[in-house]
């Protein structure tokens, strides 16, 4: 009991102290891992110091008073109410040290928001509820999906260690490298954080803020999405891995290998159940969230995919749904989201899954002729 | 008290109607006093157990008791209602039982506009309330509605849209009310600088709601237009700006922030001369320090929105104007621990409760301060960080002092003086049970847990737990609270004209209970 009670009692005192040594016990920010993290840490340990020096200052106070002023202990009540020194000095005063709180305030502001000069640049958009990183400079572009299973949040099986803060496919930058991320949102606003590195920006649809951050250690940070963008918003982790230059050169190598490949799907031409197995795997990773796993969807929330006049109408009008989505409305447009195998896939999944036997299936090549199509019919419409 | 009444028939007042048709149509400051108080304890409850379901939730890590976009549902109602139908409606009440009776006015300046803007909440709440039971469930957009995400929900979001529309209706009328009544009405010799503490914050409170209303009402009105008249005031695709909602929303979500504080300052600085038996310390700057505060909420609101993105000179800015706002505050703090100083201190539960507010809400200020650093704030902004602030600056600030402000005139309204004991059971549960909930979320926040989220991750499983026990501890305590009420209206000692040996200002210079019609005549302050 003792030791644990002096255990507390050094956290609390290592709360002030050592920045680096805390932050293991979750009292304070994460262990900075970039240069404006660590000026964040150091400013945030700087202000609680003041503030728990003020704190402790005038609460003396007031308990001596409370404890010695009793009307019980016989004090009797003094008549002052009014002192104009004193009332000048304590607002001079904390006006003096809030001015003196500001100015390295100011200085971590200033570097935060200078983004010139990066080394690379990836271009980050935030969608319900996925994130996809695009790498300017590599031309590799990818999506980002929770990874845990649906069997741990139901609680069926066990909880793993990263719960709720894995992904499919990181995002990998190299070390020691500044990097400007630019960062914008497909539906609604979303939030991109990760704390080890001092970056959080709102992502706005149809505008583009950027920050920067230069990780100053090899590592796995995690963080979340930190503005509530619908029911899944506490389900759209964010994982950097911090990289080598060496390692960061041969995993561009391969992103850019399997992109090729998965191109080359799109000029081939599939069987009905290699379609609907694909698409099993496409429909659960994009569109089970809001139709469910079972297509029946959420009544009053969304519509269910299920006996649906969409999947079990004509298929041009199936695959134009999926491209473009419904404005004004949750359902996205998946066109830029999936490749038309995967469109292919999905399409001729949903419209031969559960009740719906219509037996018919979309070729890649058939969504690539709807792309086109759709964008002329784009075009006088936007005249 | 019926007799009084009659007596005065001759004076034009008619015979009180009874049962319901009473309250639909009284005209009185004290009946709608106690329809608006009565209204917000109801609506503490109903928003209270909405936070015992997120906090059962949060209990553990996975889902257990509700679904994702249920648990938005609740965060988003639970933010509303305890804003607009709890916080609010009790300051009207008080305004409506204590202006009056402080400024030896016979009633409020406009009484039938009185109970109109009364009888238009319990419609908003019905709106409110009821949208859980429509398809789809009621708005999960979070109680600050940006769009897009506001956009794309269905049709308990237009409901929501015409509930706040109704609840601004309703605050405009009573702080109209109000400002005349305090302007107009005074009793011979109470001059402006003379009047108590809490009609002054009342007043001030009052001229930022007139300005800040008709504010939310337009960005509301956009989104509306926005929902089903395909506007595109805040949609990129049409020309609009989604962050443009925002800076609207804060423009009047801050001053908001300091009208459901300032009368708080009120109550607590009625209540802690009283119980120090010494006047209140520099009164005069008591007054200028609400109105500095007042005045500089115009110029903070993009606080709230630093991680959006905004030019160097901007962040510096509204870094600056937010800390500048502790200036002020901190005169405020000051002086309590001044008028307390050197006192003859006594720790009825109004006193308890008010020691409490000044201590906790100061937690609240600093960690308000905290969040002023811009860079900081990046990093706490839509944490559980921010979560514990608001809870410190509106449970242990507004609702404590609702809470002292009600056993201090609670026997003025009774006649009866309520259960000290039962009272200090309440206070110290609440006490306890409040930091328990609220002191955790600060940890979960620098160590990076995001707010309004159904499940977390397993590092945040610990201060969750603690929280949720704490939350039951606090909610529950409560049912005290409305024990002791239900007792003080049935019966209990009498109490005097006077109710506390240090009380001083005209209503207590009225009998226990106050008379239903109370300074017909005015008094003269000298």
């Amino acid at each position: 009991m003792n030791s644990k009670w002096q255990r507390s009692g050094m956290r609390w005192a290592a709360l002030a102290v050592s920045p680096p040594v805390l932050a293991d016990y979750g009292y304070n920010l994460q262990v900075p891992a970039s240069s404006v993290a660590h000026d964040v840490f150091q400013l945030h340990n700087l202000i609680m110091l003041v503030c728990l020096v003020i704190f402790i200052a005038v609460f003396s106070v007031m308990f001596y008073s409370l404890l010695k002023h009793r009307k019980s202990l016989g004090h009797q009540a003094a008549h002052f109410h009014e002192n104009t020194t004193v009332e000048v000095i304590w607002t001079v005063i904390p006006f003096i040290i809030l001015m003196g709180m500001a100015y390295p305030a100011a200085k971590v502001v200033i570097d935060m928001k200078d983004t010139s000069n990066p080394d690379m640049t990836i271009k980050i958009t935030g969608y319900q509820w996925k994130w996809s990183y695009d790498y300017l400079n590599d031309g590799i572009r990818y999506y980002s999906n929770l990874a845990t299973p649906h069997e741990q949040i139901d609680g069926t099986v066990a909880k793993g260690e990263h719960y709720l803060l894995e992904v499919d496919e990181p995002m990998v930058v190299p070390v020691g490298k500044r990097v400007r991320v630019l960062i914008t949102a497909n539906d609604v606003i979303h939030s991109w954080w990760v704390p080890a590195l001092g970056v959080k920006q709102d992502g706005i649809p149809g505008f583009i803020r950027d920050s920067w951050f230069k990780a100053d250690t090899i590592g796995t940070y995690r963080g979340q999405c930190a503005e509530l963008c619908g029911k899944e918003h506490g389900f759209m982790p964010i994982v950097v891995e911090v990289v080598s230059e060496d390692d960061y050169k041969s995993w561009v190598a391969k992103k850019q290998g399997t992109a090729h490949a998965a191109a080359a799907d799109n000029d081939k031409t599939f069987a009905v159940a290699e379609l609907v197995a694909r698409g099993e795997k496409v429909y659960q990773a994009n569109c089970a969230v809001c139709h469910q796993a079972n297509g029946m969807g959420i009544p009053g929330a969304f519509l269910p995919i299920n006996g649906s006049k969409v999947a079990t109408g004509p298929i041009a009008d199936h695959i134009r749904v999926v491209l473009n989505g419904r404005p004004g409305t949750a359902m996205a447009a998946f066109a830029s989201q999936l490749s038309d195998a995967d469109i292919a896939a999905v399409v001729t999944y949903q419209r031969n899954a559960w009740d719906n036997k219509m037996g018919d299936a979309a070729q890649p090549a058939a969504i690539a002729a709807a792309r086109g199509g759709a964008a002329e019919a784009a075009a006088p419409a936007a005249q | 008290m019926s007799d009084a009444a009659h007596a005065h028939d001759d004076h034009g007042h008619h015979a009180r109607p009874s049962g319901v048709m009473r309250w639909l149509t009284t005209t009185n400051h004290k009946d709608i006093g106690s329809l608006y108080l009565w209204f917000s304890f109801i609506m503490l409850f109903a928003a209270g157990s909405m936070a015992l379901l997120i906090r059962a939730e949060l209990f553990q890590p996975g889902m257990q008791l509700v679904q994702p976009d249920f648990f938005n549902q609740l965060t988003t109602m639970h933010g509303l209602i305890m804003i607009f139908g709890v916080i609010m409606p009790a300051f009207t009440g008080f305004a409506n039982w204590q202006v009056p009776l402080m400024l030896g006015a016979p009633d409020m300046a406009f009484p039938r506009m009185n109970n109109w803007s009364f009888w238009l909440l319990p419609v908003a709440g019905i709106l409110l309330m009821s949208s859980f039971l429509l398809p789809g469930g009621a708005s999960a957009g979070g109680w600050t509605m940006y769009p897009p995400l506001f956009i794309q929900g269905g049709i308990s979001y237009d409901l929501t849209i015409l509930a706040v529309h109704i609840m601004g209706l309703s605050s405009i009328m009573g702080s109209i009310n109000i400002i005349t009544t305090i302007l107009n009405m005074r009793a011979p010799g109470i001059t402006l600088m003379k009047m108590p503490m809490f009609v002054w914050t009342w007043l001030i409170t009052a001229y930022l709601l007139i300005a800040t209303m008709p504010v939310l009402a337009g960005a509301v009105t956009m989104l509306l237009t926005d929902r089903n008249f395909g506007t595109h005031f805040f949609n990129a695709a049409g020309g609009g700006d989604p962050v443009m909602f925002q800076h609207i929303f804060w423009f009047f979500g801050h001053p908001e922030v300091y009208i459901l504080i300032l009368p708080a300052f009120g109550i607590v600085s009625q209540i802690i001369p009283t119980f120090s038996r010494k006047p209140l310390f520099g009164y005069a700057s008591m007054v200028y320090a609400t109105a500095s505060i007042a005045i500089l909420s115009f110029t903070v609101w993009a606080h709230h929105m630093f991680a959006v993105g905004m030019p160097v000179a901007a962040q510096l800015f509204f870094m600056l104007t937010t800390m500048l706002i502790a200036v002020p505050t901190g005169v405020k703090v000051f002086n309590w621990v001044a008028t307390m100083w050197k006192g003859s201190l006594t720790f009825e539960t109004p006193m308890l409760f008010s020691i409490a507010f000044v201590c906790l809400f100061t937690i609240g200020g600093f960690s308000g301060l905290v969040l002023a650093i811009a860079p900081v704030d990046i990093q706490l902004q839509d944490t559980y960080y921010v979560v514990a602030h608001f809870h410190y600056v509106l449970v242990s600030g507004a609702l404590f002092s609702i809470f002292a402000g009600i056993y201090f005139w609670l026997p003025k309204w009774t006649g009866h003086m309520y259960d000290e004991t039962l009272g200090k059971w309440h206070f110290w549960l609440s006490v306890i049970g409040m930091n328990t909930v609220f002191f955790p979320m600060h940890f979960l926040g620098l160590a990076g847990m995001p707010r309004r989220i159904p499940d977390y991750a397993l590092q945040f499983t610990d201060f969750n737990q603690i929280a949720t026990l704490g939350a039951f501890i606090f909610g529950f305590s409560q049912l005290i609270f409305l024990a002791v009420i239900l007792k003080s209206i049935k019966g209990g000692a009498r109490a005097p004209d006077r109710v506390w040996e240090g009380a001083e200002g005209l209503e207590w210079t009225v009998p226990s209970p106050a008379p239903y019609h109370t300074f017909e005549t005015a008094p003269v302050v000298k």
